[in-house]
């Protein structure tokens, strides 16, 4: 898709004055390529989207995706800055607005590095390689006689050099060499890929200036705090607006329109009151009272629930992968082991509630937002306000986390809505309440494993089935229950070499808002292998590493296509980024090794161990707990093995694998969110705890880096961590958990 | 009613029960201090009222007549920054950043009364400082750093 755009926005976002002195251009462009044109003003050398380079030798870099604590923001400028051999102090970060020109904005499915580094590397090399050759021209010399480092241009032949600005203008009139045309740098040679470079926005952290959506501030701006229906599809019916009104500081009392299906992002509903500031809009919305009726999803009750997903486990098979034939297997096997799994809603939780400004500024919105795609705030606001998407320039701002929630601009909806009824800035304030009771949940899981064993010990078949509402059903209403997408993620790409091995699901419908969280339904899934491994090892009278080396068997890559799978591989071809189960056994083994799992433990210790490839990454997994007399458990360390292909920033690779433990360790814990009357029970960090620090094992990575193809990071550490928590539970105490969370099953 | 904040005189003649989180944050325009729950459970808010770390979403303006409030963008002194916001930076703590102000104000005040905590001491005191990304290892090994002195304050 080919068209306009018009530089001057551009300008609008740049931090620091004087990068582009008066530049107004129009080129055209094409949205998802690459060196899509070439742009000559005011001498500055526009080697793609992503990347420009100022007459004073500035380079800015366009960061199109957000930084919500994954690294993309300093990543993404290490791979141009270390093609291009930029001096670090010299780059302009430049934090992208909207734009299709950017391509795939949605900072989602671990993709920021793993889909944009050939891009990025492309980008950089191309500029660096304009600057050689305007360099050697004008030096009259041959462009294998110079040399770019550190910003300067060498001549290899005279020893002298020039800063990069010097050359700027002129190559700035060359054309972009394309991708078959560049170079790169030789692994040897790099200053930036692979190094642990400081986050960009560290120094703002620390001293508490850095501007997340909470934090937007706009010229008398007014804050807005609503009420939404409780149950999804509810309608407001009643409040008493005088009383709302008598608040000081209260401003107006809006009703939010009418939410209608599809779910898809979509605003609410409900009503909202806007003041001069949160505590006053607060105060005011209390004394509002509004009240709701439920709609069709007030029976919705997750305990009841649950036992219309077993039904489903027990009725009609939807067969999604079929090697050999399990039921014979089963038939004739020594010893069958059949395991029941339930995992339920969970909830994101980022620290930051979501929150939106809206501005008009004549026919135009401008929104700041921390959401995860500016561009899906565009699409999603657009047809409530009467623009097109692109009359609609928003930026991201900071995300204070996100783990998917964020990619659902619901909330941008109601702040653009109302800066429109009040004709002034607003800023739309999510609570922590508004936060978990109207969220897009993880989904609500059964699932059924049966493996059979031969007189040694072998697996001969192994026979899954899951049944879930889907987070398609938000968007298409006929859905019933898991789709290939979703069975994709860990069900499909099942490593085992056994022979026999069927994957099935059972229909299931949706009941509230059902959407992605990190790592998304690997959860459920890796929760269920890792466990069922345990447990045949356990029942062939093996180590559990043993078991999982026996089950994977043989080095090669495996084709999901081939046993009938639709496999989407996480949008990437099997040429790129197979599932080679060489690299799973190779992070088994490695965390085998760091943890020293199989060694004798002390009464009431434990270690447990998983492993998982997700997100195109291997994640191996070992855990100790420490479970008291009184039940009491503690979870003291982890080890993590992990090999996401090339690593770019490996201290953020470490800590995304910290934090995955961590954050697999609360869904373990404590993980449950549930519905009565169709409203969600839990409000706020008391009923959905998450780990606090001295819950949070110590955790040790190490990061096997056996390709130069980046994989996902942000994540991928999450999926192994539960079974290994409840695996190292069974080795301390023979107590096995099936269901998540632990809770009180230890004590009850 | 008068109080400071990061050394500065303020008068207030507002509603008295307003918590400081928001007189901060949308009065005073002072955002650095977050809004993570308003219920006094997760300590993003955390700012000191006389040196000691209080959850300003539970503390009303009535309570801090006559106080000195510090907040994370008064902790350092101008581009002298904190032992501990250094060793923030050293230690690449934060992730996506939001809970860092109540870790540090939390951490500092602690510091301020127990120069040499225990393991466990940090425990203690930092147990009502969520961190959703997990960063807590990392908050561990700041403070140990800075109570080690190996790090001490400075420019960033």
């Amino acid at each position: 898709m080919t068209h306009m755009v018009e530089n001057v926005s551009r300008r609008g976002v740049l931090k620091g004055a004087g990068i582009i002195g008066g530049l107004v251009l129009t080129a055209p462009l094409v949205s998802k390529g690459l060196m899509a044109a070439i742009k000559k003003a005011s001498g500055q050398l526009e080697a793609s989207n992503y990347l420009s380079i100022s007459e004073d030798g500035t380079v800015n870099i366009y960061i199109h995706r957000v930084e919500m604590g994954q690294g993309s923001r300093t990543g993404l400028p290490q791979i141009i800055a270390d093609e291009l051999d930029a001096d670090w102090s010299r780059i302009n970060f430049v934090a992208a607005f909207g734009d299709q020109k950017f391509g795939d904005q949605n900072t989602d499915g671990s993709t920021s590095i793993r889909k944009f580094y050939d891009t990025f590397r492309h980008a950089g090399a191309a500029a660096r390689m304009m600057l050689e050759q305007a360099a050697a021209e004008k030096w009259g010399v041959s462009a294998d006689q110079v040399m770019a480092k550190e910003h300067r241009i060498h001549n290899k032949a005279t020893g002298k050099s020039a800063d990069y600005s010097e050359f700027v203008a002129a190559a700035a009139e060359l054309p972009v060499p394309d991708a078959t045309k560049v170079s790169y740098k030789a692994k040897a040679d790099r200053r930036y890929i692979g190094k642990s470079v400081r986050n960009i926005y560290m120094k703002d952290f620390v001293t508490g200036s850095s501007q997340f959506g909470q934090d937007v501030r706009r010229e008398g701006m007014l804050y807005a705090v609503a009420k939404r229906p409780p149950v999804v599809g509810g309608k407001l019916t009643g409040y008493n607006k005088e009383a709302a009104m008598a608040v000081k500081g209260v401003v107006d009392v809006v009703e939010l329109p009418v939410f209608e299906k599809p779910i898809m992002f979509k605003p609410l509903g409900g009503l909202a009151v806007l003041a001069t500031n949160t505590y006053a809009a607060k105060k005011g919305l209390e004394a509002a009272a509004p009240e709701f009726e439920a709609g069709d999803n007030g029976g919705y009750d997750t305990a009841e629930y649950e036992k219309i997903l077993w039904q489903a486990i027990d009725g009609e098979d939807v067969n999604h992968l079929k090697r050999g034939d399990v039921d014979t297997a089963l038939a004739n096997a020594v010893t069958v082991v059949e395991a029941d799994y339930f995992v339920p809603h969970l909830h994101h939780a980022p620290m930051e509630p979501p929150a939106a400004t809206a501005e008009w500024q004549g026919d135009t919105l401008r929104m700041w937002v921390c959401c995860q795609d500016p561009q899906s705030v565009q699409d999603t606001v657009a047809p409530y306000v009467g623009l097109k998407p692109v009359q609609i320039h928003v930026e991201a701002t900071l995300l204070g986390g996100a783990f998917g929630r964020k990619s659902k601009p619901d909330f941008a909806a109601e702040a653009a809505i109302l800066a429109k009824h009040a004709g002034k800035p607003v800023k739309m304030v999510w609570t922590r309440e508004d936060d978990m009771q109207h969220s897009y949940y993880h989904t609500i899981s059964a699932q059924r494993v049966k493996g059979a064993l031969d007189v040694d010990g072998r697996v001969t078949a192994w026979k899954h089935k899951t049944a879930f509402p889907s987070i398609f059903e938000i968007f298409d209403p006929r859905t019933e229950g898991p789709v290939a997408m979703e069975m994709g993620l860990g069900l499909l790409d099942i490593p085992f070499e056994t022979p026999n091995l069927q994957v099935d699901a059972g229909k299931a419908r949706g009941h509230v808002r059902i959407g992605w969280m990190r790592s998304v339904t690997n959860i459920q899934h890796a929760f269920a292998l890792g466990s069922f491994v345990d447990e045949l090892a356990h029942a062939g009278g093996k180590r559990t590493d043993d078991m999982w080396l026996e089950l994977i068997g043989s080095d090669r890559m495996i084709d999901p296509a081939k046993d009938g799978a639709d496999y989407s591989n996480y949008g990437e071809t099997l040429d790129r980024h197979p599932v080679d189960t060489a690299r799973l056994k190779a992070v088994l083994k490695k965390a085998v090794e760091m943890s020293g799992y199989g060694k004798e433990m002390p009464k009431g210790h434990g270690l447990g161990i998983s492993v998982h490839r997700s997100f195109v990454t291997y994640v191996a997994n070992v855990v100790e707990v420490v479970v008291g007399d009184d039940g009491r458990l503690s979870v003291p360390r982890a080890w993590v093995a992990a090999d996401c292909g090339l690593a770019v920033n490996p201290d953020r690779v470490k800590a995304q694998m910290e934090g995955a433990v961590v954050f697999g360790t609360s869904i373990a814990l404590h993980g449950e969110i549930t519905a009565k009357d169709g409203r969600i029970e839990q409000s706020n960090f008391d009923g959905y705890p998450v780990c606090r620090i001295e819950e949070s094992p110590h955790v040790e990575v190490a990061i096997l880096e056996t390709t130069g193809v980046p994989g996902g990071v942000g994540e991928p550490g999450v999926p192994p961590v539960a079974p290994a928590i409840t695996n190292a539970i069974f080795a301390a105490t023979g107590n096995r958990i099936r269901r998540l969370p632990i809770g009180h099953q230890m004590t009850a | 009613m008068d109080f400071k904040i990061n050394g500065r005189a303020i008068s207030y003649d507002g509603d008295g029960e307003m918590p400081l989180l928001w007189y901060l944050r949308d009065l005073a325009g002072m955002t650095g201090t977050k809004f993570g729950c308003g219920a006094g459970l997760c300590g993003a808010c955390t700012v000191h009222v006389d040196g000691m770390a209080v959850r300003s979403c539970q503390t009303w303006m009535d309570d801090v007549e006559g106080t000195e409030v510090t907040t994370i963008e008064g902790l350092g002194t101008g581009d002298m920054l904190h032992a501990l916001q250094i060793a923030w930076a050293e230690n690449n703590v934060p992730q996506c950043g939001y809970c860092q102000s109540g870790q540090i104000m939390q951490a500092a005040s602690l510091l301020a009364d127990n120069p040499n905590p225990t393991d466990e001491d940090i425990d203690m005191a930092m147990s009502g400082n969520i961190c959703r990304c997990g960063t807590y290892q990392r908050i561990k090994k700041s403070i140990r750093d800075v109570a080690d002195g190996k790090i001490k304050g400075g420019k960033l």
